[in-house]
């Protein structure tokens, strides 16, 4: 390389600022696409402050008369998300146990566990509640079915994770002692997991407090058909309650899941 | 050779402890009276909801020949309307990457002004409230009010993917800027920088590769998002699929849930990679 008497410093050579220039032009190229693409009445955008304030005026002030008939689905919100995380907990532990590298007795349950975890993952919980509905008939059983379902592959990803990470000497260990498979797995593994295990069921506990004030929408039970049904009367100072009693909810979940974790896990 | 020594008989029996007491494997909680306090109140806790949610094996039960028709009638899959599979499908994408876009930019001033280290005490406070409503309401529950306020359509999915985009890249990289090394802010103010100058020469080159991952991740979400927000009317994929369960065709709907599983596990695979490579 010459080295010129002075140049001034630069940060990327040619080629990089080439490549980095080819990336931006390739996002915004992918923006303006997805911008022009999109059906909207642009214009529509200046109404937007007028229709926000409009909105913000009915919301205010909160009829808070209305607070006595939330509770009740408050609480069946809480109770969905709580016994479905049970009952996901439960059905998670086979599945993690066959989706995990080191466990899983043979090549054909290992990808029988994967394609659980993945199809259970990757559909919403109110698609679920649709599903759920149409088995169980509206109401909390559905929501349960729906968030047990939907809970289900993300619990047993994160415990096959916590398997196949687990130390193998002391499986090693029981496994000298004689101990049979199912005694290996639950002196050998149970408890190295057991702190991921109580991690993750707490976390999708608070993850599922928030999903199950969603799926009454789909008539999936809870906070959702109250809140669905306010707003299609346009009792928007009914609706401000219910806003805040979710907020209020999910926040006390997330510091009790936080507070938990920090300290068992 | 020499003959092996007869092994020396044990001093007591095998199986015997040796204190005289018996192993027994430890609790999961180390107090006994907590223990079963816990397992206890779990217990009738689960009966009570159990009662309150109307759990009972007899419903679920009867729900079983209804899951068997709602399967059989799943399939199989029917892609016949691809148009319309293929126009909404294409929607949420689009939702998705332009209201990342919008809501990665309008995120970097939110994020700057809910760190504590570089935003005053009131525009902390500002900041945070929003991303902490922002975060905490689902992006169903946003869209609904969003299609209340703007009608049907993907104005209202883009406006509820911007406020939810907001939420989590601004916590995220408020988050980054606090744990910023302070030898550079320092640095840079030493030469007498003002605080944009600060904010652009010392904060932003040590979090903006985070920012890139967040933003790369956060399009994941919102393709997950934009697919099911269609549900209360704010446009993409998500309106065909609620539609296709109203008229009970269940084939139709499983040709729109492969799609959309389809979509999430490229786009979930495509995120990662890119992450991995950046960061």
């Amino acid at each position: 390389m010459n080295a010129a008497p002075h140049h001034d410093w630069r940060r990327h050579t040619r080629k990089q600022t080439l490549r980095r220039f080819a990336i931006e032009l390739a996002i915004a190229m992918a923006v303006v696409w997805a911008a022009t693409g999109l059906d909207i009445y642009w214009p529509f955008l200046w109404d937007a402050p007028p229709t926000v304030l409009d909105l913000a005026r009915r919301m205010l002030p909160p009829d808070w008369s209305f607070f006595d008939n939330i509770v009740p689905p408050m609480i069946e919100t809480v109770n969905i998300a709580t016994l479905g995380t049970i009952l996901a907990v439960f059905m998670a532990f086979p599945v993690a146990v066959i989706s995990a590298r080191n466990t899983t007795p043979n090549a054909a349950t290992y990808w029988l566990g994967r394609l659980i975890v993945v199809s259970s993952r990757s559909v919403n919980e109110l698609v679920w509640g649709l599903i759920m509905v149409v088995f169980f008939g509206p109401g909390a059983l559905a929501g349960v079915a729906a968030i047990a379902l939907r809970s289900v592959g993300f619990t047993a990803k994160l415990l096959a994770e916590a398997i196949e990470e687990i130390d193998r000497g002391q499986v090693e260990a029981i496994e000298a002692s004689g101990a049979s498979r199912p005694l290996v797995f639950l002196y050998g593994i149970v408890p190295q997991i057991m702190p991921a295990f109580w991690g993750v069921t707490v976390f999708r506990w608070d993850i599922n407090i928030r999903q199950s004030s969603v799926i009454g929408l789909v008539g999936a039970g809870g906070i959702g058909i109250v809140l669905n049904s306010a707003m299609n009367l346009f009792r928007w100072d009914q609706v401000t309650v219910i806003l805040i009693a979710i907020f209020a909810v999910v926040l006390v979940s997330e510091t009790v899941s936080a507070a938990l974790r920090a300290k068992y896990t | 050779m020499s003959a092996a020594p007869p092994p020396a008989p044990l001093p007591v029996p095998l199986g015997t402890p040796a204190t005289g007491r018996t192993w027994r494997k430890p609790g999961f909680v180390e107090n006994a009276w907590l223990r079963w306090g816990i397992l206890l109140v779990l217990a009738a806790y689960l009966i009570y909801a159990s009662a309150a949610v109307d759990l009972n094996v007899a419903r679920m039960l009867r729900g079983l020949p209804r899951a068997r028709d709602f399967l059989l009638q799943m399939f199989p899959p029917d892609f016949s309307r691809w148009d319309l599979l293929y126009t909404g499908v294409l929607e949420s994408l689009q939702m998705a990457v332009f209201s990342t876009a919008i809501g990665s930019v309008l995120s970097i001033p939110i994020a700057i002004g809910a760190a504590t280290n570089v935003a005053p005490r009131p525009i902390y406070l500002l900041c945070r409230g929003w991303i902490s409503i922002s975060r905490t309401f689902p992006e169903v529950i946003i869209a609904i009010f969003f299609v209340k306020a703007f009608g049907f359509g993907p104005f209202s999915g883009v406006l509820t993917l911007i406020v939810a985009s907001t939420g989590f890249v601004g916590k995220m990289l408020a988050e980054d800027i606090e744990d910023i090394d302070n030898g550079q802010v320092e640095a840079i103010e030493a030469t007498g920088a003002g605080w944009s100058k600060m904010l652009l020469y010392a904060v932003f080159p040590q979090v903006m590769p985070r920012l890139v991952g967040l933003v790369v991740y956060r399009l994941d979400i919102n393709l997950r998002e934009s697919t099911i927000i269609g549900i209360v009317g704010a446009g993409g994929i998500g309106g065909a699929l609620f539609n296709s369960f109203l008229r009970y065709e269940y084939d139709f709907s499983l040709a729109i849930l492969l799609v959309i599983i389809a979509l999430v596990l490229v786009a979930e695979w495509a995120s990662g990679v890119i992450r991995e490579r950046i960061t």
